[in-house]
């Protein structure tokens, strides 16, 4: 007799839904997956490794490339985590905007992952839809930072500078005619926090566009309900954290349990799911927009009553303004040091960690007292919960494979660092 | 001169040139080569146009604009595709069934272009007008998976032998229900010809009223044109029973070995037949050929006006669908399938037939 064997498939490194590099080596019994298998490392950067050759300042902009759907959180536990270990004072105004673009960032990856959910699932519409209010988002990074990625805005001791007081505008361009162009640029004749203001305006609407699409939709259900599922406890034995572990019904919200910054004066609440599946995932994520949306708006208002510098006063590690520097010979020295040999931090460890929209980011240093970190240890969540694959995937099908790693929410510059 | 006159003219000219026994065959061949013709170049330009449309309509159902860089609009990009994979390279994949591989584009096309031989254009206009037109084109239809099953195994590919597995089994149960929504039409109407079909739609309570539309199938059978659309939308291997494809799971199924033409083949047979399944949806439960309403107003379009009308709205249909839903799983669409609309078509076949013995009969 013929003996029977498993099908062994290599899922990716090139595949569409593998998520940047993911390569997942699946067993298959039929279209039944046995064991999934990830394999990681191919984009393997050594971030860890390169931040101890650079100053304190010069590692900031690998944070942007670690999780590259959701830049500024990542920057902000790097600079949170030099704050505590340097013991330096961040202006509440900058809170405030840290706290505004972390929303406004959460709402970019869940935008992301739920574009990515459904084009996965096969529905394309939604992920175009979803694109087309993150391209908003984009343009509020571009125009507090220059950047629409890659912003490096963050800075130990507060941002990088204030909010500007008008937005970038879309260019004439032969194929748009002048109705079109005005029409395109209208919500950006104002400063950010209008553009922003807008937008909050408007986007619970987009949100209950893509509900209407998905939340109800029998396929939608049928594909999402009961795969992937979670228990608390295995969650929390697993090491997960964000959406992820509230999907399975654990209300750990680092918001919340840990207060940072200003979320103690901010007024939200922490969706939780209670089935752990797919489908609660996808909930948890799509409240959580609508939460972000509404400590968007608190912070929009704050910022508006409240103007005040953004960045600390100690020229020990916040370069002085360009006045003050062509003026004073102290300044100029601190100018001088600061960008020649950069800060110093005090010798010592220090752990910060933020509600990265993926989970629990956070930041380990050892600092000997040096100009640049003598180690750094990158926590992410895309690693624990990527290491949950084979346990989540395991006697489901082939396509619910896709829809598992789709939950996960995970990006390769973050599980592989 | 009349169609019927010239035709006439030249079987006598063919008898007289070639005597009374090699005439009239030669006649046959020649003016039927000539009328396949007709009927696959404008349906080939369809195909390519469809494309065209399918990614204007989804582009806008979007947000997006859709393809406008190639001529005016856009129309010219059709064109661009055909001729770009005219000239790309066929690979052969080295561990392939040579063969087959070649083989199976065309097994997949074949079926889809050779189904329209007995598609009613309009009152007459038809290539072959033979009283199994029903079972002709069912039977053709099921041919299409060959082309599917084949490729994936010639291919020697993982990701396309799965795809292979899937159509094979997707399209068989498909089949089934497919087939016996039609022997509802079939009960209703007394024949397999598909002209006869559209006809008996143009009699009844309403249409002796003038409001035919009312007449047609789809109100009396409602249900059998549900089952038989959706069943059409997954014989194609259409969003969202594209599982075969699974654009995210198994990349591109069968066809993700295949380059050029060999893939272009693929790709109209997927078009050609979902025209087929829309044009045979129009002429099995929305008249054919016949205008809604008969009066002066209506009539203005020509029978041929009225079937291209209903079969792009019902092509649009298609791709609105595929705007919409996102994609079933495999086993869901066997669930689908076997256990609702089976069971659902034996039910109204039980049902129909006794209703046909009853007085209140509406098909005499």
């Amino acid at each position: 007799m013929a003996e029977i064997r498993n099908y062994t498939v290599n899922f990716g490194p090139q595949h569409p839904a593998a998520h940047g590099v993911l390569r997942l080596v699946l067993e298959l019994d039929g279209e039944v997956v046995q064991r999934a298998d990830p394999h990681i490392g191919l984009l393997h950067r050594a971030t860890e490794k390169l931040a101890e050759q650079r100053t304190w300042i010069q590692s900031l902009p690998y944070m942007d490339r670690l999780d590259y759907i959701s830049m500024m959180c990542s920057e902000h536990a790097y600079v949170m985590a030099i704050e505590k270990l340097a013991g330096i004072e961040v202006p509440i105004r900058a809170q405030y905007i840290r706290v505004l673009f972390d929303e406004i960032t959460r709402v970019m990856n869940h935008l992301f992952g739920l574009a990515a959910l459904g084009l996965d699932l096969g529905a394309m519409t939604v992920f175009l839809y979803c694109f087309r209010e993150r391209e908003d988002l984009l343009d509020c990074y571009e125009a507090v930072s220059g950047a629409r990625m890659h912003a490096a805005y963050y800075r130990p001791g507060g941002v990088y500078r204030d909010l500007p007081e008008t937005m970038p505008q879309y260019q004439a361009q032969h194929t748009r005619s002048a109705r079109t162009l005005a029409a395109m640029n209208d919500n950006r004749q104002g400063s950010l926090l209008d553009f922003i203001e807008d937008f909050t305006a408007r986007f619970p609407k987009c949100i209950d566009d893509y509900e209407t699409l998905l939340t109800e939709n029998r396929i939608w259900k049928q594909r999402t309900v009961g795969i992937g599922v979670v228990s608390p406890e295995r969650a929390l034995a697993l090491g997960f954290s964000g959406p992820m572990l509230r999907g399975s019904g654990v209300a750990w919200d680092l918001r919340k349990k840990q207060p940072y910054e200003v979320y103690h004066r901010l007024d939200f609440d922490v969706a939780v799911g209670t089935n752990g599946d797919t489908y609660d995932r996808y909930l948890v994520r799509v409240e959580e927009m609508r939460q972000s949306n509404r400590i968007i708006r608190q912070c929009v208002d704050w910022l508006r009553q409240n103007p005040g510098p953004v960045i600390s006063d100690n020229h020990k590690v916040a370069p002085p303004s360009r006045l003050e520097m062509k003026a004073n010979m102290e300044e100029l020295i601190h100018h001088f040091k600061l960008f020649t040999e950069g800060m110093h931090v005090p010798e010592g460890e220090a752990y910060a960690a933020v509600e990265h929209p993926k989970g629990e980011f956070a930041v380990y240093f050892i600092s000997d007292g040096a100009n640049k970190p003598y180690r750094m240890k990158l926590r992410s969540p895309a690693f624990c919960h990527l290491s949950a694959m084979d346990e989540m995937a395991r006697g489901h099908m082939l396509a619910d494979a896709v829809a598992v790693i789709s939950t996960l929410d995970i990006v390769f510059g973050d599980v592989d660092r | 001169m009349n169609v019927t006159a010239l035709l006439d003219t030249l079987l006598a000219f063919s008898e007289s040139k070639l005597g009374p026994l090699w005439g009239p065959a030669t006649y046959e061949l020649v003016t039927s080569a000539v009328f396949i013709v007709l009927i696959v170049a404008p349906l080939m330009l369809c195909v390519a146009y469809l494309t065209l449309w399918e990614r204007k309509l989804i582009g806008w159902m979007q947000i997006r604009i859709g393809p406008n860089r190639v001529g005016p609009l856009g129309l010219l990009q059709p064109i661009a595709d055909g001729v770009k994979l005219l000239f790309k390279e066929v690979i052969l994949p080295t561990n392939a069934n040579k063969a087959l591989y070649i083989l199976a584009p065309m097994l997949g096309i074949m079926p889809a272009l050779a189904a329209w031989a007995v598609v009613p254009f309009a009152p007459e206009v038809v290539l072959a007008d033979i009283n199994a037109g029903l079972l002709y084109v069912i039977a053709l239809t099921s041919f299409g998976v060959y082309g599917v099953i084949i490729a994936g195994w010639a291919s020697n590919s993982k990701y396309a032998f799965l795809g292979a597995m899937r159509s094979a089994a997707q399209m068989v149960s498909y089949e089934l229900g497919m087939g016996f929504a039609l022997v509802v039409v079939l009960m209703v109407s007394g024949s397999l010809n598909l002209s006869d079909i559209v006809n008996a739609q143009g009699r009844g309570l309403f249409a002796s009223k003038g409001l035919h539309f009312l007449s047609w199938n789809w109100l009396p059978l409602a249900p059998m044109l549900l089952v038989y659309f959706i069943s059409g939308v997954a014989e194609t291997n259409r969003a969202p029973f594209d599982v075969v494809e699974g654009e995210s799971e198994i990349v591109a199924g069968h066809m993700i070995e295949y380059s050029g033409m060999t893939f272009a083949l693929f790709f109209l047979a997927e078009y050609a037949n979902m025209i087929l399944i829309s044009t045979l949806t129009a002429v099995m439960f929305f008249g054919g050929w016949q205008a809604p309403i008969d009066s002066a107003l209506f009539n203005l379009l020509p029978p041929f006006g009225w079937l291209l009308a209903k079969v792009f709205v019902i092509v649009s249909l298609f791709l609105w669908i595929r705007a919409t839903f996102p994609r079933y799983r495999y086993d869901q669409i066997m669930r689908l399938g076997w256990k609702i609309f089976i069971p659902l078509t034996l039910v109204w076949i039980v049902f129909v037939g006794a209703w046909m013995q009853t007085p209140w009969n509406i098909w005499k």
